[in-house]
């Protein structure tokens, strides 16, 4: 077989492989639109679901379990993400200490979301008595993602020029007031985007939950109640009713947010690509 | 004026007490999910436990054998396919495609990723269990796990061995073209070669999230604990048997649940050593050349 | 006389590797003194020595006094912050912070804790007229400090610094980045500054040097080679080495 030969085979295996992603991006998330969508409506998203094999009603306290475990979690998460991140771009040098830091986040950032589950269940569901609860998922998913907000807000800060940093060492800033008032706010917008991957997560978070959060249906109305997030009651819907439709819309529910997320975190980083070219 | 040293020295520390939580989190979650499967361990013994054919909690028989079959076989199946269709398309988005192209794909890739498994697992349910039932069995196989499993997985193998391509030095392919070789000869001589090391990294990271994956393998796998005889037959896997069993699992029951999470830690745990040690190969490689 | 600051036998080693031997040199009140010298000679970390920023760089060492107004500022237990506040640095690439112009100027203000927006307004003004870019920008106090031109940037930062309220100040290079225009700007900046503060300019282009320092300081190698007012340096060099690199013949 020539060359030529061998390049055109080539290039048809190059481009059946690009177009087979596509088309199973595109197949997911269009069979889930076209399927979900006409399910849809205003009253689908403030009913709260009935339960029973027919699957009734809403997700309303699926969309509350959502927010609210949000809220818990980016709450709890926050100062120990982003201060683990800073202490390894600003303060962190060649010592044992720094390596064994590094060594936990790479490995804890390949846990698979059921173990983290496990854990979840042993230490808050069970030890400490949280049971099934909000509390609890939130507790599990800081763990879970954790690794995930040091890294993008350690990212984001060394990104900042250093010729920022002199300059307001050289004014006379203390070290803390040089990172408290240039380069975190250089940093911001990537340290923004991080926490938005992170909130991107919590949603589509399923295994660990499965195992802290319990299957309850009702409307959370404390940190210890149990709940389920639209994730859960989609597989709820799947697995323990014939309500198929339900479920793609609530799919189809999912894949819009996170599209938006996804477009969200596109624009934020475009726009903060801008501002560094003084924009 | 030494109120901002006090300032300072307090940051420092805050931020340390942060950095520490990652590590203290990792033990604990190793301390505990060890303390809970251990009783596991010593009441049945590890080799009973990791090639046992028969798991009956009522009968107090535990091995799980078949989930680590249903697990590699899935996972294996999931490879197949991911691994050609993935690097076909990291030579695409890194060789052949053009700048605009790439805008559009790129992306594309990462909203793969951001679909949660649920989702997947719903649209395997409603289309590849179907489809696979045409040709044989109820429909919930390995056959269909692994097809929707490889649809989580190529993502990963995708965008990372595109960064391994792109890493190769141009130098090299304008030295291949100017000695008159095609494109294709280029790529399949020089820069896949060159560019082994990140790609089977790739590779390994997507088996690890291949072997990790829970919710999408439970609705279409089917769950039976089952020595599976062929890619038609139903299964359960590692992560599948954990998630299933342990809200109602008491005793050796459930400690049995945790010693299999133990093992899937380790089995992680290895395939990411592998992969780091395989993706600081290819960078050393490359700073040689 | 009292000088302003002073190196008394400095020697500065980046790890095993002597960058600075036995210097010592007077800087006078009111006057620019300009360090001149090939590249590499250490005339950029002599200056770096002088208000501290070493300090950020792992294995450097140094021995020897440095003194302002007669205090060693490496004395053990000095405040290497209010060093940094007495003595204030403008570097080669214009590096504004990417805020306001407004904040950027008002930035040293509000470290030291002063939230009054009077006066905060009045140091504004104050340092971007001193900086000779009021007139440039007063009307557009709210624009990114990074949107204006090279020359303006670098004006910026000297306001920045000059809102402080230094006695001395730095200036490393400064218009080495900018247009000529630029340059005759910021060189006329300065004479006006000298009437205030101490100012001590490195600087690779020796017309620079002969045009508005009043003393300067050729060094070599770590060495300093010979120092005295500038007329003398140049017209009248006593040192073959300095007479060599005037007159073009390294460097």
């Amino acid at each position: 077989m020539s060359p030529k030969t061998v390049q055109k085979i080539a290039n048809v295996f190059v481009w059946g492989g690009g177009v087979i992603t596509i088309a199973i991006l595109l197949g997911i998330i269009l069979y889930v639109l076209i399927q979900g969508v006409p399910s849809l409506s205003l009253e689908f998203l403030i009913t709260p679901p009935k339960g029973g094999l027919g699957g009734e009603g809403g997700i309303s306290t699926a969309i509350v379990g959502t927010l609210y475990l949000l809220g818990v979690t980016l709450a709890i998460l926050l100062v120990p993400g982003i201060g683990a991140g800073i202490y390894l771009a600003e303060y962190a040098r060649d010592n044992r200490f720094t390596r064994i830091i590094r060594y936990a986040v790479e490995t804890l950032a390949g846990v698979p979301s059921i173990v983290f589950g496990l854990f979840g269940f042993a230490l808050f569901v069970t030890s400490l008595h949280f049971n099934f609860s909000i509390l609890s998922g939130a507790l599990t998913l800081v763990c879970l993602l954790l690794p995930t907000l040091i890294r993008t807000t350690e990212e984001a800060v060394r990104t900042v020029p250093r010729s920022y940093r002199e300059g307001a060492l050289a004014m006379g800033a203390s070290k803390w007031q040089t990172i408290r008032h240039v380069v975190l706010p250089a940093a911001m917008p990537g340290i923004i985007t991080g926490i938005i991957l992170c909130a991107g997560r919590i949603v589509e978070e399923t295994a660990c939950l499965y195992v802290t959060m319990g299957g309850s249906s009702a409307m959370p109305t404390s940190l210890f109640s149990g709940g389920r997030t639209l994730s859960l009651h989609l597989f709820y819907l799947a697995m323990e009713t014939r309500a198929f439709d339900k479920a793609m819309a609530t799919g189809a529910v999912l894949i819009i947010i996170i599209i938006s997320v996804n477009a969200l975190t596109n624009w934020l980083s475009q726009r903060y690509q801008r501002k560094i070219r003084g924009g | 004026m030494t109120s901002h040293v006090i300032i300072d020295r307090t940051a420092k520390y805050v931020t340390i007490i942060c950095a520490s939580a990652s590590f203290v989190i990792l033990g604990a979650i190793f301390v505990f999910t060890l303390r809970e499967g251990l009783p596991a361990f010593q009441a049945i013994g590890v080799i009973d436990f990791l090639f046992g054919t028969e798991w009956r909690p009522g009968q107090e028989m535990f091995g799980i054998l078949p989930m680590i079959l249903g697990s590699l076989l899935v996972t294996l199946g999931a490879m197949i396919l991911a691994i050609p269709i993935g690097i076909a398309c990291a030579i695409l988005l890194a060789e052949v495609a053009s700048y605009r192209m790439r805008q559009i794909f790129r992306p594309a890739v990462e909203l793969l990723v951001g679909i949660p498994s649920v989702v997947y697992g719903l649209v395997g349910l409603m289309l590849i269990v179907p489809a696979v039932r045409q040709i044989g069995g109820t429909g919930f196989s390995i056959l269909a796990a692994s097809i929707v499993l490889m649809a989580m997985v190529l993502p990963t193998v995708i965008s990372i061995s595109e960064d391994s391509l792109r890493a190769v030095p141009r130098g090299y392919k304008e030295a291949a073209l100017a000695m008159g070789s095609t494109d294709w000869q280029w790529i399949w001589h020089v820069q896949l070669p060159a560019a082994r090391s990140g790609i089977v990294a790739g590779i390994v990271l997507g088996m690890g999230r291949a072997i990790g994956e829970t919710m999408a393998m439970i609705m279409v796998i089917g769950n039976s604990v089952v020595i599976p005889d062929s890619i038609l037959s139903s299964a359960r896997t590692l992560t599948g048997n954990i998630a299933v069993e342990i809200m109602y699992a008491a005793g050796i029951h459930r400690s049995a649940l945790f010693s299999t999470g133990v093992i899937l830690f380790l089995i992680i745990l290895a395939l990411n050593t592998v992969a780091t040690f395989a993706l600081k190969r290819g960078l050393k490689a490359h700073h040689v050349a | 006389m009292e000088y302003k600051m002073q190196t008394r036998n400095l020697d500065f080693y980046y790890g095993p590797k002597q960058v600075l031997k036995q210097v010592s040199i007077t800087m006078r009140d009111r006057q620019i003194t300009a360090l001149i010298g090939p590249s590499g000679c250490g005339k950029s970390t002599l200056l770096r020595v002088l208000n501290r920023m070493n300090d950020i760089i792992p294995l450097v060492r140094l021995e020897g006094e440095v003194l302002l107004d007669g205090n060693d500022i490496y004395a053990p237990g000095v405040d290497v912050v209010e060093v940094r506040k007495r003595v204030g640095m403008v570097f080669q690439h214009p590096n504004p912070f990417p805020k306001s112009i407004y904040e950027n100027v008002a930035f040293g203000a509000k470290m030291m804790g002063i939230k009054d927006k009077a006066y905060l307004n009045e140091t504004v003004e104050r340092s971007l007229r001193a900086a000779a870019l009021w007139d440039e920008v007063k009307d557009d106090l709210d624009k990114s400090g990074l949107a204006l031109s090279g020359g303006q940037q670098q004006r910026l930062c000297i306001a920045r610094a000059l809102a402080i309220e230094p006695e001395v100040i730095l200036m490393d290079e400064p218009c080495s980045a900018l247009d000529p225009v630029s340059t005759l700007k910021i060189e006329d900046l300065m004479q006006e500054l000298k009437t205030q503060y101490t100012i001590i300019i490195v600087t690779h282009n020796m017309q620079q040097a002969a045009r508005v320092s009043d003393r300067a300081g050729f060094l070599l190698m770590g060495e300093l080679i010979e120092y005295s007012e500038t007329d003398d340096i140049f017209s009248r060099p006593r040192d073959k080495r300095t007479e060599d690199y005037i007159t073009g013949r390294f460097g």
